[in-house]
């Protein structure tokens, strides 16, 4: 299939791997920031084709994983306010809050759909003029634009029940954050693919410049993965640090201009509170003045309850890259896909996911 | 008549005789149906292989099919999995208030065009109406009866080391093609639902080998559940290549995009053969020459290392194990 299968060859990933063994002499620690690369990584069965030197920590770049309790609670009492219509990304209604989770409160009678684009959000609201159609907005710098491209459209049409709870995390604010705290020592970094296609590199130029930390900027697909790898060996064998492009074909310089320029339009930065890694400033969207009939957050009033995560769960740790999926009591007991504690368990993107459907015993 | 049915069709008076007589009777009649007894009499003889399953499935008509096929093939593909050769159906429908007369028919000719071409008949019925808002359109259940032929002993249990595992087809299309369908995802994918009724193909391989050991139909949880019930119950490994698993380049392009992985996507047209080594070339071929085989391939083998395990190579070489489908993929595919 193409754009899959060239990505996926065979010999050519082969040849990466031998590659990457013959130039990696010492133990490196590399972070692949994306649920997506973890995914990849594991699915392929990559970390056991890597030489031992090279360890790979999982990153926070799961949007769905790094939202707190309490922004969950804030979707959860939006549910149940009275002629409501939540739509959201289908991952989102798993997710625990403190005491209940959206696909609860649909089971007990709330409007809450599942969409794949805020094109359907928005036409659920056209259609349903007498009710508040809610879309959470979920996501980083990639899902952000078309949220605000979603705004603007209702602005336009004067579509007035159309409101979005913006929960939109940035991402070279939390690497900074994770960088300085020195939890973890890196020697290089994976950065994520999609969210510099529309950045662009210069955002993430911080990692090689002020850290001193290698950095290469990879898609999802398992040769993607492999070249960044190679990429970010051979920097750091020559002492070199630098952000290289391992995903050309997908992200440019300078990014995403009209993207970006949508995003600015509707949201500006604010601080924002990240599952396991607390408030960081300036790391979130919030909806900007001139939009604010579209800002759920200002048009209703949300009760929300005293937030609570669950004491046992680790997704915070592992957020981090402190922890792993098997070094969590709950993981595969009281933690599954089917019955998910926490977040990462229950993205399609987040870690202990990966880890449980496609880690199994292999390394 | 009205164009759709109404609680009255249900009430076991004048209007039940008229929607069994109009609707339903010239689709099924065969002689020990239209007896129109409590119940139907027949004669068998052997070892008799009995299952029942309902089907829910939303949209009701999706592409290559509808429910009214799957009701039928369903069953006697779950008769297929013992060796049995499929004879007689029973038909169960429990019909919503309000639902549209015409698709009535549409699906009862699909039950009749399916049971003939299965030869198979339905020799006993029955319809109830519910409310509306109690069903969503029309439910169906059937139950099969088959005879299982001298000599053929199929198990999950029988798997052996050595065994050749082999699936008769492309994987994950009916999922794909139902996915596509339901609302919010106006995908337009050139998939259709496999649904097909396999009780020929079976006995096209059965009578060219007395060394199959397991069949099974990898519907709901896709081929990876299937093959990790049959690791279980026969206590082996089970290795297969990723390369070699037959998958549609518009179900894989899907599912990337979803984020699915194949593996766990329904079927309703494939079965998955353990049997032994020396006998799947021939296999293989006898799955070629019948319509719902031509893709079949031999994916992997049974293993004594992992007992209980799916371990998967995967195309770069490297090993995961395969678990079992956790959680809901997506609810009412069948």
């Amino acid at each position: 299939m193409k754009y899959i299968d060239e990505y996926r060859d065979t010999e050519l990933g082969k040849n990466l791997i031998k590659r990457i063994a013959e130039i990696s002499k010492r133990p490196v620690k590399l972070m692949e920031f994306c649920g997506g690369h973890t995914v990849s990584i594991l699915k392929h069965g990559i970390r056991q084709l890597l030489p031992s030197s090279i360890e790979m920590l999982s990153g926070p770049g799961c949007p769905v994983c790094v939202t707190p309790v309490a922004d969950i609670d804030k979707a959860i009492a939006l549910a149940r306010r009275p002629e409501t219509i939540i739509t959201t990304f289908g991952d989102m209604i798993r997710v625990p809050g403190s005491k209940s989770a959206l696909q609860k409160e649909k089971a007990d009678g709330a409007d809450v759909r599942i969409v794949y684009s805020t094109r359907d959000a928005i036409e659920i609201a056209r259609q349903n003029p007498l009710k508040s159609v809610v879309f959470i907005g979920v996501g980083f710098e990639t899902t952000a634009p078309t949220v605000a491209a979603s705004v603007m459209q209702a602005m336009n049409e004067g579509l007035t029940n159309y409101h979005i709870l913006s929960l939109h995390k940035l991402c070279p604010p939390v690497m900074k954050a994770l960088l300085l705290s020195h939890e973890i020592n890196l020697d290089g970094i994976i950065c994520p693919g999609h969210v510099c296609a529309i950045t662009g590199a210069r955002p993430f130029e911080f990692i090689a410049r002020e850290h001193n930390i290698a950095a290469a900027i990879s898609g999802f697909e398992p040769l993607d993965i492999l070249l960044a790898v190679e990429m970010l060996v051979n920097q750091i064998e020559s002492g070199r640090h630098a952000v290289e492009n391992a995903y050309p074909r997908v992200v440019h310089e300078d990014g995403n201009r009209h993207a970006i320029d949508i995003m600015a339009e509707v949201f500006e930065p604010s601080s924002s509170c990240w599952r396991g890694i607390g408030v960081i400033p300036e790391s979130g969207l919030r909806v900007k003045d001139k939009y604010r009939a579209f800002d759920a957050e200002k048009v209703f009033e949300i009760e929300q309850p005293v937030s609570k995560e669950n004491p046992a769960c680790i997704c915070g740790d592992i957020l981090r890259g402190v922890k792993g999926p098997y070094d969590c009591k709950l993981f595969g007991a009281a933690c599954d896909p089917g019955h998910p504690v926490g977040p990462c368990m229950v993205s399609a993107e987040g870690t202990c996911s990966a880890y449980y459907l496609y880690g199994g015993e292999n390394e | 008549m009205n164009d759709k049915v109404l609680m009255a069709h249900g009430s076991g008076g004048r209007l039940s005789h008229d929607l069994i007589e109009k609707y339903l009777m010239p689709y099924l009649a065969n002689p020990v149906l239209n007896k129109m007894d409590d119940c139907a009499t027949i004669a068998l003889n052997g070892r008799i292989a009995f299952t029942t399953d309902s089907y829910v499935i939303k949209p009701l008509i999706f592409p290559g099919g509808d429910i009214g096929r799957l009701a039928v093939c369903g069953t006697i593909n779950d008769l297929a999995t013992s060796g049995a050769t499929a004879k007689y159906l029973s038909l169960g429908l429990i019909i919503e208030e309000g639902f549209p007369v015409a698709d009535l028919e549409r699906i009862m000719s699909s039950v009749s065009e399916t049971a003939k071409e299965a030869g198979v008949l339905v020799v006993t019925g029955d319809t109830k109406v519910v409310d509306h808002g109690s069903a969503d359109g029309i439910f169906i259940n059937t139950s099969g009866i088959g005879v299982i032929p001298e000599g053929i002993h199929l198990s999950g249990t029988r798997a052996k080391e050595g065994d050749k595992v082999i699936i008769t087809g492309t994987i994950g299309d009916h999922g794909v093609s139902v996915m596509a369908q339901r609302e919010g995802l106006k995908f337009s994918v050139p998939v259709e639902s496999d649904c097909a009724p396999l009780n020929g193909l079976v006995s096209g391989i059965l009578s060219v080998s007395l060394n199959i050991h397991c069949l099974r139909d990898p519907t709901r949880g896709g081929l990876a559940t299937t093959l990790n019930e049959l690791a279980v119950q026969s206590g082996v490994g089970i290795q297969i290549y990723q390369d070699k698993i037959p998958v549609k380049d518009a179900v894989r392009g899907m599912c990337e995009i979803l984020g699915f992985d194949p593996l766990y996507i329904a079927n309703e047209g494939k079965m998955v053969i353990i049997s032994a080594p020396e006998d799947a070339d021939s296999i293989i071929s006898a799955l070629h020459e019948n319509r719902y085989g031509k893709d079949a391939a031999v994916i992997g083998e049974v293993t004594s290392q992992y007992k209980g395990r799916v371990v998967l190579k995967t195309g770069l070489g490297a090993s995961r194990i395969v678990g079992m489908l956790t959680g809901d993929l997506l609810p009412r595919i069948c």
